[in-house]
């Protein structure tokens, strides 16, 4: 069985590791911590009968997703304290806001960057707030800056100087150059509040936003985490009641359909049984997710490619795209 | 990956996948001694990857891969494929381990006791802890030291040591009838030359030891010794530690147990013969 299906397979059925060799073992290793899903494979296996070396392995990625969700929390508290003046909405997005609301999507995750959603018209003070307590541009670039403030969903990437640690500042969920434009106004409005000043997205946009996430932005690469977000969002939190609908709202049926056929036939996870239409492209969705060997590298060179021509695409009209290009290559 | 070669070192495995023959059978040569990664399962991944497919034959140029890797590691010429391997499984550890407070120390032990040197690059550290193997202490590694997070001891990490420019020869006289790898010339860190630990040594890696004494040493002055205050061991192991942030709570916890365990010194020594004549003072004196 090739690598990336053997991630699958034990994510979805964790007794099927009971077959697996010291090689079967190696590769499921090494294309989950290419997927950074090491952490969610140990929650997974917990509790069943592994080789010690597994084990210890195991447990090491557990220390280091649990350390990782503390860091996270903390690095949310520090955001809140920072904006608290503001008084604007402040919704975590992805990784922070699953172990922010204690949600089976945060068993396990690794959480990188704090990714928050704010209302654009608080975007100024938001960014004179967060100058102030002590974070700063990544790489300041005058090109990069003005693209960023005048197409994309987020502002350029603020980094603490002392903790080391990012926050990307959206203002919606898709660059503002793709064809699709969510409703921001409407993710805001039914953030559900968490209690201690902070928001998470509603159960459907959490879902919306995700499925956005994997299919309307970017290559795909680390998708096959994104995808079991996605599972664990549907199967173990909210099903899929009104999902329909919401998603259409933000113009993300299309994706938000998709996600939840490939999650179905990856992980099993429940949809409608009006949702498990066959289509054309699933496959080569499937294919991309897949694209991993038993070492961690990307596998299947052309379709890695075509996806990434792809996320260009949709990005920005083609025009654009080709000035945008030309800019990027000439500075080198 | 076309060319495969597996170690354990202590408690951690590590694979290395490569494009090509070389650097593995440099490997299978310096780790003939070591034993397999148990359960035949690796802790950690390298890749030594050329950079483009057809670098894997014109000039060809090694890229460190790996579970970890740092974005801005410039690959290495083929002839130095063995260093790329040593930097990769230096590297995994340093950023992926997390049953060990890890700091970058060498260690001997005598009597079940370890002694921890540390120290910034060309204090001396290396050389001291072979000369020091060669007086009659047990080897436990020259790169890292092991701290286990549960008990405090040290755990044993006899990578093959990665001897430096002048190094190099205090070693050779110190133990003629050593392994030596291959020299390495003109790499970003000098000449270069590995020698594998005392086969002795390599058996009983993974036996611990309790910490005793910590030292700081610094080659090349006339002799001194002076006290480190708690506080700046502690401080300056913070920044010896590749993974003291990452472990968190624990992390904290077992560094201070450690600085609170044993006495720490500054040794300053100008040369070999004196610095272990200095060590075997201190630690008599103990």
């Amino acid at each position: 069985m090739k690598a990336a299906h053997l991630l699958v397979r034990a994510l979805r059925e964790p007794q099927s590791v009971a077959d697996l060799d010291a090689s079967g073992w190696q590769d499921l290793i090494g294309v989950a911590r290419a997927e950074q899903l090491v952490g969610t494979l140990a929650q997974r296996l917990d509790g069943l009968t592994l080789p010690d070396a597994v084990r210890a392995i195991l447990a090491d990625a557990t220390v280091t997703t649990e350390q990782g969700r503390v860091a996270a929390l903390w690095e949310a508290e520090m955001v809140r304290r920072a904006l608290a003046p503001v008084g604007c909405p402040v919704v975590l997005l992805k990784g922070t806001a699953f172990v922010a609301a204690g949600l089976a999507a945060g068993r396990g995750r690794s959480v990188g960057d704090t990714d928050i959603l704010v209302p654009r018209a608080a975007l100024p003070d938001v960014e004179r707030a967060l100058l102030a307590a002590g974070w700063e541009w990544v790489k300041p670039d005058p090109y990069d800056d003005a693209y960023y403030r005048r197409w994309m969903h987020e502002l350029p990437p603020l980094i603490h100087r002392e903790r080391d640690r990012i926050v990307d500042v959206h203002h919606t969920i898709l660059p503002l150059t793709a064809r699709i434009r969510p409703d921001a106004n409407a993710l805001i409005a039914d953030a559900v509040p968490l209690g201690n000043g902070l928001s998470v997205l509603s159960p459907a946009d959490m879902i919306c936003h995700a499925a956005a996430h994997l299919f309307a932005d970017g290559d795909l690469s680390g998708g096959l985490r994104n995808l079991w977000d996605i599972h664990c969002l549907l199967d173990e939190e909210f099903g899929t009641d009104g999902l329909e609908q919401r998603a259409a709202r933000h113009g993300l049926r299309s994706a938000v359909l998709r996600a939840a056929r490939l999650a179905y036939d990856l992980f099993g996870t429940p949809i409608p049984g009006g949702w498990r239409v066959r289509d054309g492209l699933d496959p080569l969705f499937r294919r991309r997710l897949l694209a991993r060997d038993g070492w961690g590298r990307g596998a299947r060179r052309a379709t890695r490619f075509g996806f990434y021509v792809r996320s260009h695409a949709i990005r920005m009209p083609p025009a654009m795209l080709a000035r945008h290009l030309w800019t990027k290559w000439r500075r080198g | 990956m076309r060319y495969r070669f597996a170690v354990r070192v202590g408690p951690y495995g590590f694979r290395v996948g490569s494009d090509w023959r070389a650097p593995v059978a440099a490997l299978e040569h310096l780790y003939a001694d070591y034993p397999k990664p148990r359960d035949g399962v690796a802790n950690f991944t390298v890749r030594l990857e050329a950079t483009r497919s057809w670098r894997r034959f014109v000039r060809p140029s090694v890229n460190i891969g790996g579970d970890w890797f740092l974005a801005e590691a410039a690959p290495l010429p083929l002839a130095h494929g063995l260093l790329a391997a040593e930097m990769g499984m230096n590297l995994q550890l340093a950023l992926g381990g997390r049953r060990h407070l890890l700091l970058h120390a060498s260690s001997v032990e005598r009597d079940g006791r370890a002694l921890l040197m540390t120290g910034e690059s060309g204090a001396g550290k290396s050389t001291l802890s072979v000369l020091l193997a060669a007086a009659g202490w047990r080897f436990m590694g020259d790169e890292f030291a092991l701290i286990d997070l549960d008990t405090g001891e040290v755990r044993a990490f006899p990578r093959p040591v990665s001897l430096k420019n002048a190094g190099v020869a205090a070693a050779e006289q110190a133990w003629p009838t050593a392994t030596f790898g291959p020299w390495l010339r003109g790499t970003p860190k000098g000449d270069i030359r590995h020698m594998v630990p005392p086969s002795d040594d390599l058996a009983r890696m993974d036996e611990p030891a309790r910490p005793a004494l910590l030292l700081f040493p610094r080659f090349g002055s006339p002799d001194e010794v002076r006290k480190v205050p708690r506080s700046e061991a502690f401080v300056r192991l913070t920044q010896a530690s590749t993974n003291y942030t990452a472990l968190g709570w624990r992390g904290f916890e077992s560094l201070v147990r450690l600085v609170k365990a044993v006495p720490a010194l500054a040794v300053d020594y100008p040369d070999g013969a004196s610095g272990v004549a200095a060590v075997e003072r201190l630690w008599s004196a103990l």
